[in-house]
């Protein structure tokens, strides 16, 4: 019973009953507090009809040699290009050195691999790249108008980063190369962009 | 300044009321028999102008929300279709897109009279704080709305902001995609900002009532920066609110509404950006994005700095610093050394100050053109190192020269009291420090 009495007027041998309470109510509450917060956050994110559109297919038998066209695809803009064998030799023959951004950004294969062009394609001729600019999103122009910038491939005339025929960023505020969309062939003409993980494993992407 | 209240209610009903819920009590005490400093001049009636603007655009916002369509697909045309079918939807829709640039005009101009008249030094630092909170409270505010009618300049305005939160190293791009909603900026984003923005300007109100209640508090400072004086001294300082002060902003709200006219119904578009008139499209940006000219001196800061600064790569380095530019207004009241409030007792900073203002609108300037062409037309001198040269002397001010100035600045003699700065009689002149 003294014990009991010590905790009512606080200065007995038993005060960390009452503090036990207090700071498992006060927990309980913080914890519950955060478990209500969360939904209400990730509400924002994006929904499962829009996870579930990640995927498209594009005929590209009627690309040309040397042309190139725009795709939507998850709301954005991806650009494939049939690029010409000069092309593809002027984007191999750079040193990694010379590049801003020695990393591929290649969603296929592993963070931190060289930004090789042959790290960028699946095959050589067709390039596939995001079309947003990496400095703040806008949509680079292309050799296609006769406004490729320095490397006569893509410019992005916000803020005049230029990119080369790999779309690698060579000069200019934009801080990584033009990202590689996760894709692979389905046919000699289809290309499907947004795999899940079956088709991930079997799209045929190595480290070069 | 709040005394013992003077309200006396007169009324059955209005004594019945007073002793269970005194609002009339709150508000004879608060703008009617209010004391005022005597000498407050027109830089002084932006506060009740804002107040205005704040319901204009709370009302016209209100009424629009009853025709616009937060859908990619509808947005834009139901914006067209405010302007052209619904009836007078031609006039709340100006009233509401000029009523945001005009509200940003008061606002500017009531932030540039407190930091001439040092309206944030003690015991106002809270005041000020709460007015910061408003502001960038505004801030999201008009760049939401601005996202809204779906236009050319709405959709990459909103991709290039969005894309700045990116620039946060490990959350950024985590962030960027819970702001979306989805991959880019899209349907989840049109409704997501048509919800905000019909919130924020309630959370406004609310953030006023407490900065009202920070003034009431202190009272108004004014442009002789001395504080009224206490005991029967401080009547002969002061003037009741009502009807000094509610006929002086009144007259002020009449001269600024009939300007705001001048736009709504003769100018409607004037400071609008032609490509908003051209639907969003993702596959195109136009040649030259620009935010709305309220954002343009911040827009210039971000852009100033293009190269590394140690570890900080220049774009998260513009954006640090662009919010940099507004979160030193939060701790601006400890920056500025000098106990001498108006800077018409502080003959040097006094200069600052007008370089200040200067920078701020030359930095707008430079925020508005391209960053590699020349100014004036002057070989070399592109707007990008201008630009530098601003945001240089923008941080200065704050960080330099009102911490220095305060300790190295002899500050000319001031009146010995209000009553005497207006009323001529300075005998009892206070000797300069």
């Amino acid at each position: 019973m003294t014990e009991e009495n010590g905790a009512l007027d606080g200065h007995g041998e038993e005060p960390s009953r009452r503090d036990f309470i207090y700071i498992a109510a006060g927990g309980a509450t913080a914890v519950g507090g955060g478990l209500v917060i969360w939904p209400f956050i990730d509400q924002m994110n994006p929904a499962a009809d829009t996870l579930a559109l990640g995927s498209i297919r594009v005929d590209i038998s009627q690309l040309l040699p040397g042309s190139e066209m725009t795709v939507m695809w998850r709301g954005a803009p991806v650009f494939i290009r049939h690029r010409t064998e000069d092309e593809v030799a002027e984007a191999r023959d750079v040193e990694l050195s010379a590049l801003p951004d020695e990393d591929a950004r290649n969603e296929n294969l592993p963070d931190g691999t060289p930004a090789l062009d042959a790290n960028r394609v699946l095959r050589p001729e067709f390039l596939i790249v995001k079309g947003n600019c990496t400095h703040l999103g806008c949509v680079p122009t292309s050799q296609e108008t006769n406004a490729g910038g320095e490397y006569n491939a893509w410019y992005c005339p916000c803020h005049g980063s230029h990119y080369d025929k790999s779309a690698r960023i060579r000069r200019g505020p934009a801080p990584e190369n033009l990202p590689v969309p996760d894709y692979f062939f389905e046919s000699e003409t289809t290309v499907k962009i947004g795999l899940n993980d079956e088709e991930r494993a079997n799209s045929g992407w190595a480290v070069a | 300044m709040s005394g013992p209240s003077t309200y006396e209610p007169k009324t059955g009903f209005t004594k019945w009321l007073d002793s269970r819920l005194p609002i009339i009590r709150l508000g004879w005490d608060s703008f009617v028999d209010f004391p005022t400093p005597r000498n407050l001049n027109y830089w002084w009636t932006f506060g009740g102008i804002l107040a205005i603007f704040l319901m204009i655009q709370i009302v016209t916002g209100i009424v629009l929300a009853m025709h616009y369509v937060p859908h990619e697909a509808y947005a834009f045309d139901s914006v067209e279709r405010i302007r052209r079918d619904v009836n007078f939807g031609w006039m709340i829709q100006s009233m509401h897109a000029n009523g945001a640039a005009f509200f940003f005009v008061a606002v500017y101009l009531h932030m540039f009279r407190g930091l001439y008249y040092g309206s944030y030094k003690a015991p106002r630092e809270v005041l000020w704080i709460l007015g910061v909170v408003i502001y960038l409270l505004m801030m999201a505010t008009a760049f939401m709305g601005y996202v809204l009618p779906w236009g050319q300049m709405s959709y990459w305005g909103a991709i290039v902001i969005t894309n700045l939160i990116g620039a946060l190293p490990f959350v950024g791009d985590a962030i960027r995609e819970w702001l979306w909603g989805g991959f880019s900026v899209g349907q989840a984003t049109l409704n997501r900002f048509f919800s905000l923005h019909y919130l924020l300007p309630f959370v406004i109100a609310g953030v006023v009532g407490l900065h009202i209640w920070a003034l009431h508090v202190p009272g108004n400072g004014n442009p002789v920066g001395l504080d009224v004086r206490g005991g029967d001294d401080g009547k002969k300082d002061t003037l009741p609110f009502h009807p000094y002060y509610t006929v002086k902003d009144g007259f002020a709200i009449l001269v600024y509404l009939m300007v705001f006219c001048v736009f709504v119904f003769f100018l409607p578009t004037v400071l609008g950006h032609a490509d908003n008139f051209i639907e969003a499209n993702p596959l195109s940006t136009p040649a030259h994005i620009v935010p709305e000219w309220y954002f343009l001196p911040f827009y210039a800061i971000l852009r100033a700095i293009t190269f590394d600064i140690g570890p900080i790569d220049a774009k998260l380095g513009g954006v640090l610093l662009m919010f940099g530019a507004i979160a030193i207004l939060f701790v601006l009241p400890w920056l500025d050394t000098s106990k001498v409030r108006s800077m018409r007792y502080r003959p040097l900073t006094r200069w600052f100050f007008i370089f200040f203002v200067l920078a701020c609108f030359g930095l707008g300037w430079c925020g508005a053109k391209n960053p590699d062409d020349y100014v004036l037309g002057i070989e070399g001198f592109k707007f990008l190192y201008f630009g530098q040269f601003l945001t240089l002397y923008y941080f200065a001010y704050f960080l330099v020269v009102l911490p220095v100035m305060g300790i190295v600045e002899k500050p000319k003699e001031r009146p010995a009291s209000i009553e005497a700065a207006v009323l001529g009689n300075n005998t009892n002149a206070q000797p300069a420090e």
